[in-house]
């Protein structure tokens, strides 16, 4: 379970998020969605502690982020495209993960394959396409089976092949019993993969609700058209 | 050490190896002693020739690599963020897993045209040890230039600008000082001014050990008329001080950083 509580982060004179309060269940998907600029981003990387929030309180499963590393034994971060030591391999970049959280289970061998990254593997991450890094950035994220996913944009980039293996191995989690938090712009993708979805706007949680909610409530027929009315109604 | 920060040395060391800028820095330092020990007729000539050019190009090449190293690893930074590990240990991997590469290429490039001659020891051990405390001086100070400043250009342009300071124009600064206050007795404000810049410690460390007092400037000679006998040892323990400070002030300000 993940809990935002008052997040209010400032950089500098300019306010991110003021005062962000959310709640992820167990087990539960949930989108977040929001304009460019609203402080999705800022607000994961406050839960993953790369950000330190001027204000409020971030738990997770009831226990206080702050100052603690250990809880992100059981977090798996896949970050928005991300450039990686170059010269590195793909296979050297797992091996030094795994090496530094102690992972003592082999490794996923079969995700390996589906998400065919098998052929890429020894080759410096230069070399690699933005999509195929974007799949490594993936399977960092998933191989050590975390309790809890946090997604930011995962599908950015990604061919409509690799982007159906993700999302079909996001559902797979989300039925293990992952608790999942994504962010997207794309909300047919959330559609197929949420339970529920939490509108960031100027810093502010302005809804959270189950996905049908959000359609049935503003009448809407989608979840984009939904959400487009939800943020004209908020801004006007 | 703990297993954290060896295992994050260990991968960055591994990439800053491969790089090509390591392999020209390495190559740059072979050819240059290579040569000058060819044709400058004695191994204390090239020694003294090659302490002048390590001066300058050491503060710039590790300022400008550490900072562009910050820059440049932000991503894989962020991903070992989130990783369970503790912020200081990353600091410290990443710092080594730069550092420690850097100076295996000063040390090979430098050393191994003297070690086929035998020639290893003495004056250009002093040159090889004061090259590498450099390093790590100005690696530690383009970390805190790098996790200062968010902007990559002005971090760069601040990095040249401390290069340019302390490597290019401090002695003709001190020297100015001497001039306009010549009527005073300023020898240990001098002091005071010389300790505060580790190029410029790691010159009159170069310069009293080299047999060079010609090359030795204005400073060199106060440095070792003021600490008799002992001014090698001074500057060195200063110098060394120069690695810790640096380096404490950027795992705090690592630790503080939001990402």
């Amino acid at each position: 379970m993940i809990q935002f509580d008052g997040v209010t982060k400032r950089f500098g004179d300019r306010e991110v998020l003021r005062g962000a309060t959310l709640t992820v269940e167990r087990g539960r998907t949930l989108g977040l969605i929001g304009p460019n600029g609203a402080g999705k981003t800022t607000l994961i990387k406050s839960l993953l502690g790369l950000c330190h929030p001027t204000a409020g309180e971030i738990r997770v499963n009831g226990r206080s982020i702050a100052g603690d590393d250990s809880y992100r034994t059981s977090v798996g971060y896949m970050p928005q495209i991300a450039r990686f030591p170059e010269n590195l391999t793909g296979a050297e970049l797992f091996a030094t993960v795994r090496d530094l959280r102690g992972a003592s289970k082999p490794m996923d061998e079969a995700l390996i394959d589906r998400l065919r990254l098998r052929d890429h593997l020894d080759s410096p991450l230069r070399v690699l396409s933005g999509g195929t890094r974007q799949k490594i950035n993936a399977m960092l994220a998933l191989q050590f089976d975390p309790a809890l996913l946090v997604l930011d944009e995962p599908t950015a980039g990604l061919d409509p092949l690799s982007s159906a293996t993700l999302k079909d191995e996001l559902l797979d989690r989300r039925a293990a019993g992952a608790t999942v938090l994504i962010t997207s712009h794309i909300m047919s993708e959330l559609e197929e993969l949420c339970d529920d979805v939490a509108l960031l706007l100027d810093g502010v949680i302005r809804f959270v609700g189950p996905i049908d909610t959000v359609t049935s409530l503003t009448r809407q027929g989608n979840l984009e058209r939904a959400i487009a009315a939800l943020m004209i109604r908020e801004v006007a | 050490m703990t297993t954290v920060v060896s295992k994050i040395a260990r991968a960055q060391g591994r990439d800053v190896l491969r790089s090509r800028w390591l392999i020209v820095y390495s190559a740059f330092f072979l050819l240059l002693a290579e040569g000058l020990l060819r044709f400058s007729g004695s191994d204390a000539m090239a020694v003294i020739s090659l302490s002048m050019a390590a001066l300058m190009v050491i503060p710039l090449a590790t300022l400008m690599l550490s900072t562009m190293y910050v820059y440049g690893t932000r991503d894989f930074t962020e991903l070992l963020l989130a990783q369970p590990i503790r912020r200081g240990d990353l600091y410290a991997g990443l710092y080594l897993g730069l550092a420690l590469p850097t100076v295996a290429g000063f040390l090979a490039g430098v050393g191994l045209p003297f070690a086929v001659r035998g020639a290893l020891g003495g004056q250009v051990g002093v040159l090889l040890g004061v090259g590498a405390a450099l390093t790590f001086v100005f690696s530690a100070i383009g970390f805190c230039i790098a996790l200062a400043t968010e902007d990559r250009l002005r971090g760069m342009a601040a990095a040249l600008g401390v290069w340019l300071f302390a490597a290019v124009l401090y002695d003709g600064i001190v020297l100015t000082l001497v001039a306009l206050f010549s009527d005073y007795p300023i020898e240990r404000p001098l002091l005071a001014v010389m300790l505060a810049n580790p190029a410029e410690l790691g010159r009159v460390m170069l310069l009293l050990r080299l047999d060079a007092s010609a090359l030795m400037g204005y400073t060199g000679a106060v440095f070792e008329r003021f600490f008799g006998g002992y001014g090698f040892v001074v500057a060195g323990a200063v110098l060394g001080s120069w690695i810790v400070l640096p380096s404490v002030r950027a795992h705090r300000l690592f630790r503080l950083k939001d990402f």
